[in-house]
C-alpha cells in the first residue's frame, strides 16, 4: 500500500496549516466583501473550489448587502438551493426580513420555510416587494416582470447557470455578485447549439462566461482553501481539475480519521474499505469487461462496499468534533454517471437493506457533502470514451463529495479505453479551450487511484 | 444509443436486414415534395457543381455549372434554381386559411388574439443526405446578402434579379431544419434512419445507397452485402457503381472523368474567345457546346441514381401510416413559413449573418421545447417508440387491478382517486413523482404514491413496501393517485378516471413542454450580454468581400 502523501506536495503540519488556511480565506472573503460592498464594478466574479465556504460566502454577502440597506436579490438554480439558503439566512438573522418567490406548482418550497416568522412566502414578486432579501430559481426570477429593478443580486451557482438564463432576469438587477464552482458540470442544452459556438453571448455557455466575454475588467476573486476535501483528497482534486488556479485543504493529513470497529474479513470490498479509510482513496478493480451501464456486478460491488462500510461501525474524527461520530447512512453518498445506474444502485442497496443512502447522479449531487462517497466509475465497463463520460465537471463532482474518503469502483482496461479515445471534440473558433480536458483530468485521476487498487473478482 | 435501438440493429445483423424503429410515419410528407440533389466543386466550398431538381419523379431539371470557378456561369445557375424554387414557394404562399395568434396588444400590454392568415400547405425541399441540408445553407448564407442591378446599380459583380431572395428562403429553410421534428428541409438519410434501424453505424447511414440496402435490399440478397456493394462497387473504369449522394463526389470520378472534361470545356472556350472570323466562331461554338454536353451528362450520370434513391425512399416511407400529432408539428412548420413568407412581403432585410443575443436565446429555447415536444409525441404516436422508452424507466404500462375513492384535504373537496396498476415495467420512480397519461388527447396527471405489496396486507414487509420508492422490485404493484382532469364537481366525470382492467400507459415526462419565461426585447439586452445590439446592427450587411479566389 502506498500512502498517498508521498506523492504530493504535502502541507505543512496540521496546525500551522489550519492558522494559515483560515488566514487565506479570511483575506480573501474580506476582499470580495470589499468589492461587493464598496467597489465601482458593476459586476464580481467569485470562483470557488468545492467545499471552500461559497454558501457560507453567500449568506455573509447577503447579510452584510442587506444591513447596508441595499434592497438584494438572490438568484439560485434549483429550489432545494434557494430553500436551503433561505433556512440559513434565517439561521443566522432571524429577525431579517426575506422573500422566498416560488413557482404556483404543488409544493413549491421547504415546509420547514413555513415555521419562520420573518420569512414570507408567494408566487407573486409583488408580494415580497420591500422585503429585505427575495431569493428565487432563476427559472422563477425570468417571469418576474414589470417591477423596480434591485440594486443589488447575488448569483449562485453562476457556473452551471446557462448564459440565456442569465439573460433573462440580468434586467432585475444594477449590479451582482456572481458566486460559482468553474471546475464542476458546465450547464448543457438537449439540442445543438454549435451555430452559436463562439459568439460573447452563446446561450448554452455558462453565464459566468458571457458576462465575462462583455465585460472582462470585473473583479474575480477566489477561494483558496477547501473545508471539506481532506488533505489527502485537496491536492489531487486541485491538480487534476484547477492546474491554474491551485487551492489546499484546511485540514491537514492527521486532523481526520476514519476507524473502523469491526476487522476487515478479508474480502474485496472490506479490503478497499480498509485501504480508503488509512488513505483518503480506494479503487476497487474488477475484471475488465464491456458491460451495459447497468453493469450488475459493478453495481453490486457497490452496493456490497456500502453494506460494508455500515456494517463496519466506522466512526469518524475530525476538526468539527474531538468524539468520533458514527458513520450513518446519512453520511454516506454513491454517485453515478447516469439515471439509470444510479436507479439499479438504489435497488442493489434496497436488497442489502441499505435504501436510505443517497444514490444520485453527478448532476444532482453538485453542492453536496458526505464523510464518505462510493463512486461508480463514469467509464467502467464502456467500449467507448463519450465527450459525456469524459466530461471534466463530471469527474470533478464524483472525487470531491467527500470530507473523509473516497472508493471508486471501476472495471480495469480505463487507461486503455482512454489511450484509445484522445479527445475528438471539434474545436470551434472563438471559444475558450477549457483546461484540463476530460481526458488529462481522467488520466490525472486514475494515475492516483492506481497507487490505491484493489483488484478483485466478484 | 438507447437500448431498444442497440437491440434493434443486433437484430438488423443477425437477419441482414434493416428492423422497423417505428410502426407510423413521424414525419410529414408533402404529397408534392421538391427534391434537390445538388453537387459541389471539391476544393471549393460554395461552388455548386450542378444539381437535379423538381417536383417530378420523371422529369428532374438538371442544373450544370460547366466551369465551377466562374462567377458568371456560378450566377447562372443560381438563377436557373431559383426560377425552379421560388414558383414552387410562391405556389405555397398563395392559398391561405384564417388562423388566431396571440399578440401583445402594444396599447395595453395585454394578450390579445388576432386574426391572421396562415399558409395551408407549406413548401418540402427534400435533400438526400444531412450534408446537402448544410449545403442548403452554404448557398443561402452566399446569396442572400448578393445586390442586384436594380437594389445597387454600383455593384460590381450584380446577382440576377431573384437570387438573393432565393438565398433568403434557403436560408429560412436550413435555419428550419435545426428545430428538431420540423419538415420544410428534411435529409432522406435522416428520414429513412428515423424509422429503420440498419446493422450499420449511424455514420454509415448517412450514405443513402448503403441505407436503402439495408432496408430495401434487391431480392435474394442480404441488407449488409447490399450495404456494402453500394460503399464500394467499382466498374472497370474505377468508378463508384452508386455514387454518394453528394453534394461532395468521388475524387475518381473528380479525378478520372470531371476534371479532364472541364480542361476540354476551357479549351473550348479560350478558342472561341480567340476565334478569327465568323465561320471560326460557328465551328469553334459547336466544339463548346460539345464539351458542355459532356459535363452536363457527367453530372446527370451522378445524380440521377441519387435521386431516384431519393424518390425510392419516399416510395418507402409513404409506406408507412402517418402519426397521429404528425399534422399538429406540420402546423407549425406553415406557421414558420407563412411568418417568413411575411416578412419578405414586409421588406425586411435578409436574415442577419449572427443571430443577436436574445434572438439565439429564444431560438434555443424554441429548440429546446420541440425537442421535448417531439420526445414526448412520438412515443406518444407510436407503441415502438413508446416501449423504446417504457425499457429505459421512463414510462410504464399495465392493467388497472384497483380503484379507490379518495379525497383532497380542502375545503371543497376534489377527487383523488388512487388507482392500482400491474406492470412488468420498472420505471424510475421516487416519491410524489408526476406521472402522465393521454386522455382524448390531452395530459393527465398523477402522482406516485407508493409500491403495493402483491399480498395486499398492510404492514407486511419487503423492499417494495411505502412510499419514497426506497426499493425499486421488478415492476410490480404500482399506486397512483389521479390529480386533474377529472371536472369541477365533487364526483369525477365519466371516463376521467381508470376503471379496473383498463390498460393504461403512463409516462414519467411531461406530454406538452411548457413555455419559458418570455425573454427582453434585443433593445433591452443587459449589460452582461453586452447591451443592446449598436447602431452597426442597422446598418445592411455586405455581401461577403470579394477576395482573389472569387475571380478567375
Amino acid at each position: 500500500m502506498t500512502r498517498s502523501s508521498t506523492a504530493s506536495p504535502s502541507p505543512a503540519p496540521s496546525a500551522g496549516a489550519v492558522f494559515d488556511a483560515g488566514a487565506a480565506a479570511g483575506r480573501a472573503t474580506d476582499a470580495i466583501l470589499r468589492d461587493t460592498l464598496h467597489g465601482a464594478a458593476r459586476g464580481v466574479v467569485v470562483d470557488s473550489p468545492p467545499g471552500a465556504g461559497k454558501s457560507t460566502l453567500v449568506v455573509r454577502a447577503a447579510l452584510e448587502l442587506a444591513d447596508a440597506g441595499r434592497p438584494l436579490m438572490v438568484v439560485a438554480q434549483t429550489n432545494a438551493q434557494v430553500d436551503d439558503l433561505v433556512l440559513r439566512l434565517a439561521e443566522k438573522n432571524p429577525a431579517l426580513p426575506v422573500g422566498r418567490l416560488h413557482s404556483s406548482d404543488t409544493d413549491p418550497y421547504d415546509k420547514a420555510l413555513d415555521a419562520l416568522d420573518n420569512v414570507r412566502t408567494s408566487a407573486k414578486a409583488a408580494d415580497l416587494a420591500g422585503l429585505d432579501v427575495v431569493v428565487s430559481t432563476a427559472a422563477k426570477w425570468a417571469h418576474v416582470k414589470g417591477v423596480e429593478p434591485w440594486a443589488h443580486a447575488i448569483v449562485d451557482e453562476a457556473y452551471q447557470m446557462r448564459s440565456d438564463a442569465l439573460l433573462a432576469v440580468a434586467g432585475l438587477f444594477e449590479r451582482a455578485l456572481f458566486v460559482g464552482d468553474p471546475g464542476q458540470l458546465d450547464p448543457f442544452s438537449i439540442v445543438g447549439g454549435e451555430q452559436w459556438a463562439g459568439l460573447s453571448y452563446d446561450p448554452s455557455a455558462s453565464a459566468v462566461t458571457t458576462l465575462l466575454a462583455h465585460n472582462p475588467e470585473l473583479p474575480q476573486h477566489r477561494l483558496p482553501v477547501s473545508w471539506r476535501l481532506p488533505a489527502s483528497a485537496a491536492p489531487l482534486v486541485s491538480d487534476a481539475f484547477y492546474p491554474y488556479t491551485p487551492f489546499r485543504s484546511g485540514t491537514g493529513h492527521g486532523d481526520r480519521r476514519l476507524a473502523l470497529g469491526v476487522p476487515s474479513d478479508g474480502s474485496g470490498p472490506d479490503r478497499v474499505i480498509d485501504e480508503a479509510a488509512e488513505s483518503g482513496w480506494g479503487l476497487l478493480e474488477l475484471p475488465a469487461r464491456h458491460t451495459p451501464r447497468t453493469d450488475p456486478e459493478a453495481v453490486r460491488a457497490v452496493a456490497l462496499v456500502v453494506r460494508r462500510l455500515l456494517d463496519r461501525e466506522g466512526a469518524s474524527v475530525s476538526e468539527r468534533s474531538e468524539q468520533a461520530v458514527p458513520l450513518t447512512a446519512d453520511r454516506i453518498a454513491v454517485g453515478t454517471a447516469h439515471r439509470d445506474q444510479a436507479a439499479a444502485v438504489r435497488a442493489a442497496l434496497a436488497g442489502l437493506g441499505a435504501a436510505d443512502v443517497t444514490v444520485d447522479t453527478a448532476n444532482r449531487l453538485q453542492g453536496r457533502e458526505f464523510d464518505v462517497t462510493v463512486v461508480l466509475h463514469p467509464l467502467s465497463g464502456r467500449p467507448d470514451a463519450t465527450a459525456f463520460h469524459l466530461e471534466t465537471g463530471r469527474l470533478c463532482v464524483l472525487a470531491s463529495r467527500h470530507r473523509h474518503a473516497c472508493i471508486v469502483v471501476c472495471r480495469a482496461g480505463v487507461g486503455e479505453l482512454l489511450d484509445a479515445y484522445p479527445s475528438t471534440e471539434p474545436v470551434q473558433l472563438g471559444t475558450l479551450v477549457k483546461f484540463p480536458d476530460g481526458w488529462e483530468a481522467n488520466h490525472a485521476v486514475l494515475a492516483h487511484l492506481a497507487r490505491h487498487r484493489i483488484t478483485w473478482q466478484p | 444509443m438507447s437500448l431498444i435501438t442497440t437491440l434493434a440493429r443486433l437484430e438488423a445483423v443477425s437477419t441482414g436486414r434493416a428492423r422497423p424503429a417505428a410502426t407510423v410515419r413521424h414525419r410529414h410528407l408533402s404529397e408534392r415534395p421538391l427534391v434537390f440533389v445538388p453537387l459541389t466543386t471539391a476544393g471549393e466550398a460554395g461552388a455548386p457543381l450542378g444539381a437535379l431538381v423538381g417536383t417530378d419523379r420523371d422529369a428532374p431539371r438538371l442544373l450544370v455549372v460547366p466551369q465551377p470557378r466562374d462567377r458568371d456561369l456560378r450566377f447562372a445557375f443560381l438563377a436557373e434554381l431559383a426560377d425552379v424554387v421560388l414558383p414552387y414557394v410562391d405556389g405555397c404562399a398563395e392559398a391561405v386559411e384564417a388562423a388566431e395568434r396571440s399578440e401583445t396588444d402594444p396599447e395595453t400590454g395585454k394578450r390579445v388574439k388576432v386574426e391572421v392568415e396562415l399558409c395551408a400547405d407549406a413548401p418540402q425541399l427534400i435533400v438526400p443526405s444531412r450534408a446537402g441540408v448544410d449545403f442548403v445553407r452554404l448557398l443561402g448564407r452566399s446569396t442572400r446578402f448578393r445586390r442586384t442591378a436594380e437594389q445597387d446599380p454600383e455593384a460590381p459583380f450584380p446577382a440576377p434579379p431573384r437570387v438573393p431572395l432565393l438565398g433568403r428562403w434557403l436560408t429560412h429553410f436550413a435555419e428550419r431544419a435545426r428545430v428538431p421534428g420540423s419538415s420544410l428541409l428534411p435529409a432522406m438519410t435522416d428520414l429513412l434512419s428515423r424509422h429503420w434501424a440498419t446493422g450499420q453505424s449511424s455514420l454509415e447511414d448517412q450514405h443513402l445507397g448503403a441505407l436503402l440496402a439495408w432496408i430495401d435490399p434487391p431480392a435474394g440478397r442480404s441488407g449488409a452485402e447490399a450495404a456494402r456493394e453500394a460503399e464500394l462497387a467499382r466498374d472497370a473504369d474505377g468508378q463508384l457503381r452508386c455514387p454518394p449522394a453528394g453534394p461532395a463526389t468521388d475524387p475518381a470520378f473528380d479525378n478520372k472523368l470531371l476534371a479532364p472534361a472541364i480542361e476540354r470545356y476551357d479549351r473550348a472556350r479560350t478558342a472561341l474567345a480567340a476565334a478569327q472570323d465568323g465561320l471560326e466562331a460557328d465551328e469553334r461554338l459547336g466544339a463548346l457546346t460539345a464539351a458542355e454536353r459532356e459535363i452536363r451528362a457527367l453530372v446527370e450520370s451522378r445524380t440521377r441514381p441519387t435521386w431516384d434513391a431519393v424518390w425510392r425512399g419516399l416510395d418507402l416511407l409513404r409506406a408507412l401510416p402517418e402519426g397521429a400529432r404528425v399534422e399538429e408539428r406540420w402546423t407549425r412548420d406553415r406557421w414558420s413559413f407563412t411568418g417568413h413568407r411575411d416578412r419578405v412581403l414586409a421588406g425586411e432585410p435578409p436574415q442577419p449573418r449572427r443571430d443577436d443575443a436574445v434572438t439565439a436565446a429564444n431560438k434555443l429555447a424554441a429548440r429546446e421545447r420541440e425537442q421535448a415536444r417531439l420526445e414526448a409525441q412520438e412515443a406518444l404516436d407510436d407503441p415502438l417508440v413508446m416501449a423504446g422508452r417504457r425499457l429505459s424507466g421512463e414510462a410504464f404500462a399495465g392493467e388497472v387491478t384497483d380503484v379507490v375513492m379518495a379525497y383532497s384535504e380542502s375545503k371543497r373537496p376534489s377527487p383523488r382517486p388512487l388507482v392500482t396498476v400491474r406492470t412488468d415495467d420498472r420505471p424510475h420512480l421516487g416519491a410524489r413523482t408526476r406521472v402522465y397519461r393521454s386522455l382524448g388527447g390531452k395530459p393527465q396527471t398523477a402522482e406516485f404514491v407508493g409500491y403495493e405489496d402483491e399480498t395486499d396486507g398492510p404492514g407486511s414487509d419487503g423492499a417494495g413496501e411505502g412510499p419514497a420508492g426506497a426499493g425499486q422490485p421488478a415492476g410490480g404493484l404500482l399506486v397512483l393517485r389521479i390529480t386533474d382532469k377529472m371536472g369541477r364537481g365533487r364526483e369525477p366525470e365519466a371516463g376521467s378516471v381508470p376503471e379496473k382492467g383498463d390498460r393504461v400507459c403512463f409516462t414519467l415526462f411531461e406530454h406538452e413542454p411548457r413555455g419559458g419565461a418570455k425573454l427582453p426585447d434585443p433593445e433591452e439586452t443587459p449589460w452582461t450580454h453586452g447591451g443592446p445590439p449598436g447602431a452597426e446592427a442597422a446598418v445592411r450587411e455586405p455581401a461577403d468581400p470579394v477576395t482573389e479566389e472569387d475571380l478567375l
